[in-house]
């Protein structure tokens, strides 16, 4: 596993042909839906096999459980059962700060921690707190397709109606310290719409973004992942800095631009992401 | 071991090019009659003596929209002419007609490359009288010029065909595009008829010349021209599929054969064309022009044509109607013959072949490949033009998903051997790709690269593990028929079910 999240593939829990098949599409997360893809009456079909999957299969990719939301009658069962599995967090839909605490004590005895999904106009305000309640809750992701029902508006490609959701969720995300995931790109047939939507969502800071269907993965890990030229540029910066340490330079220039911390930092970071993603050999 | 209407004198496989012939019967045929036009099969026949133990050959350019190979059957059966041997270069599930005529005892032998449908598994449950021959597309012309098979009538289906005999696929309300199977036939079969729904006065452009054709018969049609169409004809939606054609298109660019003036070839099928699809985008980004592709040309590789990044197209064979269009417009879409296809004693395209990308039913921890029968041993295919091209190419690529259905693609040991491995060079499924130790040079090359290397045994673990591994098919004594690599000899026999 690569600890990166530039995508994150929904697969629902009741296909076990997709379940079986998790890690072989390179999203670097998985999500296991017991929620919105499952129809009601395959709630408990649909939690038995993916506990069974994950008991069974090593899968080579992080692994997250989408349970049904806190005030369902599915919430308990679904806790109970996944706490006791080797998945790596748990996605909890509609979040707020009482259903991240519920949940923060049922998984105390584990080593599984919260992905909160923020899909309302309330989680879009509490955010802050919502992320603060509990120290197991480890990042975001935002869902664009309730949140849009919840405000009332039409979803749109162009995503101006979320757009002050997803720079608040971002924000608040990184003063936390905490990851944020950008919402699906519903329509799995325009790929040069999911690229536009996937490069918006990665300029205003999401490091990552969740997908429903695996043919999009690609274009997602492209769009998250260094170019050969920016890995090159990185790698000049390095060099420069640790000529100017000789030098007994505080501050450079490269390429006639000043050279500060804050582009070393990013320099290291995008090499540092190289390296995991096996861009860079050494 | 004999085999009931097999030559009693075969050898068996012992390595790719062992077995060479050098001696070829040099086609004499030279029919400048002008009076070839007969009103119908009947005034054929009565013309033309029909005899038991005939041997009678197709081809399978119309696919699955023949009409010909059936009419022509029903009328010889009406005349109740027995012990029949079917030469046709393929067999699809239209041609199921052939099935009570195999039952009654018409039609006791059948050569061809590929079979499916009704045909395979009546030939599977063991009710041909003699056997089947499965042979490759290069080996069915070794076969007719070598003289291992003599085509005592060759019934061409011919799109459009003029009163002297010169015959195109190109045109016509049938045109189904290269005629490459059919050469070999109008060259040396004894007589050659040509069944056309598009008899024209003269032809200034032919594919077959009249000199070889000896009757010529009008018909209402010879096909469906929506069945000739191959069966897939768009890329693949199947993330797994495009994952593999992913992963092959970067193997291709690492390979080190990836360079201006390479060559291609890629079936219909939709990973194949997902294949093409990816390599068009890499060729377009690295600035690389191909010098031909070659085989059963889709509307892919046309497009590529037509944007200049191959410089020619050989054609044997057009799998959809935008090839068929193609090569009547493009005079760099060329129609060649099976033989100059493929034939191992031809100085053949093949041979000059960079890439090939093949598909297999099973591979085998040898990388041999089974393109033949099902999984379950039910006949369901064949070589068609897949030993030949591996032979040929310098990389040869067998792309498919690990398994499928639970039913793995990678066996302890294949059910039919089709191509053997000695000439498989990387198989590339979803969850990595393995390269055969033959190839060293390929591996020390894709090593450096990020393409997720496995031996073959290391895939086979991994699918073991999810699926498990199937229980193994139990196969009857009987022999009926014998599976010909490219060079004539005996690769692997077909049994009949235990029941």
């Amino acid at each position: 596993m690569s600890n990166l999240r530039r995508s994150i593939l929904f697969i629902p829990g009741n296909n076990p042909g997709m379940l079986q098949n998790a890690d072989v599409f390179d999203a670097d997360s998985v999500i296991f839906d017991l929620e919105d893809s499952v129809s009601l009456d395959e709630k408990d079909s649909a939690r038995l096999l993916v506990k069974e999957v994950l008991d069974t299969i090593n899968f080579n990719c992080e692994i997250i459980v989408r349970i049904n939301p806190f005030d369902t009658p599915f919430y308990e069962d679904d806790v109970n059962l996944i706490k006791n599995s080797n998945a790596n967090l748990i996605l909890l839909p509609k979040a707020s700060c009482e259903s991240v605490l519920d949940l923060t004590k049922r998984l105390e005895a584990t080593k599984i921690n919260i992905m909160v999904l923020i899909e309302t106009a309330m989680g879009v305000e509490q955010v802050f707190a919502i992320l603060s309640s509990s120290e197991r809750c480890k990042g975001l992701m935002i869902g664009g397709e309730d949140l849009c029902v919840d405000l009332n508006c039409p979803r749109t490609k162009a995503g101006n109606e979320i757009f002050y959701a997803r720079s608040r969720l971002v924000n608040c995300a990184k003063a936390l310290n905490k990851f944020v995931i950008d919402t699906p790109f519903t329509d799995t047939n325009d790929e040069k719409g999911l690229i536009v939507d996937t490069k918006f969502a990665k300029s205003l800071g999401f490091i990552g973004k969740a997908s429903i269907n695996p043919r999009q993965i690609y274009f997602i890990n492209e769009v998250f992942s260094p170019t050969a030229l920016e890995i090159k540029h990185a790698k000049r910066i390095i060099a420069a800095k640790e000529s100017a340490l000789k030098q007994g330079l505080g501050v450079f220039a490269l390429d006639g631009k000043m050279v500060d911390l804050p582009i070393i930092k990013r320099a290291e970071s995008l090499l540092e992401t190289s390296r995991k993603l096996g861009l860079i050999k050494e | 071991m004999e085999i009931l209407g097999y030559k009693k004198d075969y050898q068996l496989f012992n390595g790719v090019d062992l077995n060479k012939k050098t001696k070829f019967i040099t086609p004499q045929k030279n029919n400048q009659s002008k009076a070839k036009v007969k009103q119908n099969l009947n005034d054929l026949f009565s013309e033309i003596e029909l005899k038991d133990g005939m041997t009678l050959s197709f081809h399978h350019h119309l696919r699955n929209g023949d009409y010909v190979l059936n009419f022509v059957m029903q009328e010889i059966a009406r005349r109740k002419v027995k012990d029949i041997t079917i030469f046709a270069s393929s067999l699809f599930p239209i041609h199921a007609p052939l099935v009570p005529l195999i039952e009654n005892g018409v039609v006791t032998s059948i050569y061809a490359a590929f079979i499916s449908g009704p045909v395979a598994s009546a030939i599977s449950e063991g009710k041909l009288q003699k056997c089947v021959i499965m042979h490759t597309h290069g080996g069915r012309a070794r076969l007719v010029e070598s003289g291992d098979v003599t085509i005592d009538i060759a019934f061409i289906a011919s799109p459009t065909c003029d009163k002297l005999g010169n015959i195109t696929g190109t045109i016509g309300k049938s045109a189904c595009g290269s005629l490459g199977y059919a050469v070999t036939d109008a060259l040396y079969a004894k007589t050659t008829v040509a069944l056309t729904d598009n008899l024209v006065t003269n032809l200034d452009s032919y594919e077959i010349d009249k000199k070889y054709i000896d009757y010529i018969i009008s018909v209402d049609s010879i096909g469906d021209s929506k069945g000739i169409v191959s069966g897939t004809t768009q890329i693949t939606k199947n993330p797994l599929g495009l994952k593999i054609a992913r992963l092959t298109t970067e193997i291709i660019k690492h390979s080190g054969y990836f360079k201006n003036g390479f060559s291609f070839q890629t079936g219909a099928g939709g990973i194949s064309l997902a294949v093409s699809y990816y390599l068009k985008q890499l060729m377009l980004e690295e600035d690389i022009k191909g010098s031909f592709a070659s085989g059963g040309i889709t509307g892919y590789l046309v497009d590529m044509l037509e944007n200049d990044l191959f410089e020619k197209l050989y054609d044997v064979q057009c799998f959809d109607l935008e090839a068929v269009r193609s090569i009547h417009e493009n005079r760099n879409h060329l129609a060649i013959s099976a033989s100059k296809y493929a034939n191992i004693n031809d100085d053949c395209i093949v041979n000059d072949l960079d890439f090939v990308i093949l598909g297999a039913t099973e591979i085998d921890l040898d990388f041999n490949v089974n393109v033949t029968t099902t999984s379950t041993g039910e006949i369901m295919g064949g070589s068609g033009g897949h030993s030949d091209t591996a032979a040929g190419a310098n990389v040869t690529i067998v792309v498919s998903q690990l398994f499928n259905a639970r039913i793995p693609v990678i066996k302890d040991k294949v059910i039919c051997k089709t191509t053997p491995g000695e000439t498989i060079d990387i198989l590339v499924t979803e969850r990595g790709i393995a390269i055969n130790p033959l190839r060293k040079d390929l591996y020390e090359r894709l090593k450096e690269t990020n393409l997720p290397i496995k031996s073959i045994a290391e895939l086979k673990a991994i699918s073991d593990n999810l699926i498990g591994v199937p229980e193994e098919i139990k196969f009857a004594d009987k022999i009926i028929g014998v599976v010909e690599y490219r060079d004539g000899s005996v690769i692997d026999f077909l049994y009949k079910k235990s029941k």
